[in-house]
């Protein structure tokens, strides 16, 4: 895991915040730089080509959303790591969407989200419980017996029932690692079928996500 | 009479007031004239130990103006159409009661509140039971709707000598009556969204602004507490105690501090479950639902459990956290407890945590759940509960 420090680069709107990460990454990875917006978010990053950006969810000029699609066009090879106080459904599912590797809540602790820089860093996706908790949510109240609308691919509308069982694994508080030894499976296995869903979170049909955060948030 | 117009006129010229009014009177009959006249003279004539006039205040009544207008043109299109009916005395009778009209609106709005007493006494068998505090508005619509009213029978009565020349009128009036049959909902529609539109922008405004405050005073609060982290079990409580707040009314919508106490859903109850942990065990609880139903008493007794559950490992696990996952599957509702503390070896309970795992087991079992607990010296306990649906309430309570 730890063949090189990973550079990272911190967009918040809050310098508390900012300098409260800063100090708990220590210098277990290598900060290259920060902004507190979205435009300047842009241009720094374009600037450092960090390994990973700690990007917040909400931003005053906008959501964290378009800092990772503007971005992903110039360099693909930066990756966002979300990090929100919020728990908002659609702003989570926006951000996942518009292509970050990655979603924890702000009030993870700053060992796991060291561990969260270094899965990110290597291409691995990092769901929090939450997160793991609404992607169920969401596929669940997509499934089908219900009157939805199909996807092209069918496919990428459902989970599979082992990618189910990791995400219930990862929202009940689980590792990798103990989810692996709880199916008997490799912590690399689960960490390709959390990319699995991932990719079937960026690709499915926009339409149920959307209309699953906007009931959500009105419950 | 209504305004001590004819009082105040006595007064100034020594006639007696008697002979001023019947005068009034008899010119009112005959063409309208003394009506327009008395009107003009409550306008412009200061009342008894009052310096300014009716009118004078009415200049500053731009709506008051306009609503004088508009009655005066009203009648006047009225009386226009009756004209070009060829109705008989409509050309003497056309202009007075215009005015008198335009200038009863104007004193209904800009009379002394004595004054106003009196119009109020004098229409109040129009308006009914007038009550204090009825809005003046609808006594003016009211006056303003009678003397219409007044004026149209009048014309009706007069062409009741012709019956022939009824007609035209009955036509007039069936379009007038076409159309606001076909445009009065309209209008009302419209006058409702607008106004349904405008609260809607005032609430959206006011939660913007409440939103952005408890977001400064939490930040603050956030700073405050990085700077004293010598009680960390009570910087953590009171931490989350505020977060939760603020995301149930941040995205629950319910205003802080209004913990309802009853739960009526799966997922409202794992967050009281939340709640009352963390508040009364300074842990954090991290709760996650996923789907959601109506609570039945099998649901409840499985919240009870997984209270108890969530409770214990505040109390005795020593972590710092406890994950709470509950899940509704169309046959199924499973809630998982657990916490990365001390742990326990199953075999060699001490006396407490037995009874803890007997009194899970038992409350699920008598409603037909099962429960499991897991747990391993040194890395934690798992408990897991479930509890199967009957078939009445198979069917998802969030079904779009």
């Amino acid at each position: 895991m730890s063949e090189r420090r990973p550079s990272v680069f911190i967009v918040d709107d809050h310098g508390l915040f900012r300098s409260g990460v800063r100090s708990e990454l220590g210098d277990q990875v290598e900060v290259v730089g920060e902004a507190d917006d979205v435009q300047p978010a842009i241009t720094g990053i374009a600037r450092c080509e960090p390994d990973v950006v700690l990007l917040d969810v909400h931003l005053p000029g906008g959501g964290g959303h378009d800092v990772v699609s503007e971005i992903t066009k110039s360099h693909p090879q930066v990756r966002f790591l979300a990090l929100s106080a919020s728990d908002a459904p659609e702003d989570v599912i926006a951000v996942i969407r518009s292509g970050a590797r990655g979603y924890v809540t702000k009030t993870i602790s700053g060992a796991e989200l060291v561990d969260a820089i270094f899965r990110v860093a290597a291409g691995d996706a990092v769901f929090s419980p939450r997160l793991a908790g609404f992607v169920l949510d969401a596929f669940a109240s997509a499934q089908p017996g219900q009157l939805v609308q199909p996807s092209f691919d069918p496919e990428l509308d459902q989970l599979t029932p082992r990618e189910r069982d990791v995400l219930r694994l990862i929202a009940r508080g689980y590792t990798y690692k103990e989810i692996g030894r709880e199916l008997f499976i490799s912590a690399k296995t689960v960490e390709s079928h959390v990319s699995s869903v991932l990719r079937k979170l960026q690709l499915s049909t926009r339409h149920q996500l959307t209309r699953w955060a906007a009931e959500r948030r009105l419950n | 009479m209504a305004g001590g117009v004819a009082a105040g006129l006595s007064v100034r010229t020594g006639m007696g007031v008697n002979a001023i009014r019947t005068a009034f009177v008899i010119t009112s009959l005959i063409s309208g004239f003394g009506a327009a006249v008395y009107v003009l003279a409550w306008l412009f004539l200061p009342a008894d130990g009052e310096s300014s006039t009716i009118a004078s205040r009415a200049q500053g009544d731009k709506r008051g103006i306009g609503l004088a207008a508009a009655a005066a043109s009203l009648l006047a299109l009225v009386l226009l159409i009756g004209a070009l009916l060829h109705i008989g005395w409509i050309g003497s009778l056309s202009w007075p009661p215009v005015v008198a009209v335009a200038g009863l609106v104007l004193i209904w709005r800009n009379a002394s509140p004595d004054e106003q007493a009196v119009l109020r006494r004098l229409s109040e068998p129009l308006l009914g039971d007038t009550a204090a505090g009825q809005p003046p508005r609808r006594g003016l619509r009211i006056t303003i709707a009678a003397m219409l009213l007044l004026a149209g029978l009048v014309i009706l009565l007069y062409q009741h000598l012709n019956r022939l020349d009824l007609w035209p009128i009955t036509g007039v009036a069936l379009m007038f009556a076409a159309i606001v049959v076909l445009l009065g909902p309209w209008w009302l529609r419209i006058a409702r969204d607008l106004m349904a539109e405008r609260q809607a922008r005032v609430r959206a405004e006011e939660r913007a602004e409440m939103a952005s405050r408890v977001h400064d005073s939490v930040l603050q609060t956030l700073a405050l507490i990085q700077r004293r982290a010598d009680d960390p079990q009570q910087v953590i409580s009171l931490a989350r105690a505020s977060e939760r707040e603020l995301r149930s009314w941040l995205f629950d919508g319910r205003a802080p501090g209004s913990l309802d106490g009853l739960a009526t859903t799966l997922s409202g109850g794992v967050r009281l479950i939340q709640q009352e942990v963390e508040a009364q065990h300074g842990i954090v609880v991290e709760a996650i639902s996923v789907g959601d139903c109506d609570l039945d008493p099998d649901l409840s007794a499985l919240l009870a459990a997984a209270r108890e559950a969530t409770v214990n490992a505040a109390k005795w696990s020593g972590a710092s956290s406890v994950a709470l996952f509950a899940e509704v599957e169309p046959d199924a509702v499973s809630v998982f407890v657990r916490d990365r503390g001390r742990g326990f070896d199953p075999d060699a309970v001490p006396r407490d945590r037995k009874g803890l795992a007997e009194s899970v087991h038992a409350r699920m079992a008598r409603r037909g759940g099962s429960a499991t607990v897991r747990s391993t010296p040194g890395q934690g306990t798992e408990v897991a509960l479930t509890m199967p649906r009957t078939a009445g309430q198979r069917e998802p309570s969030t079904a779009p």
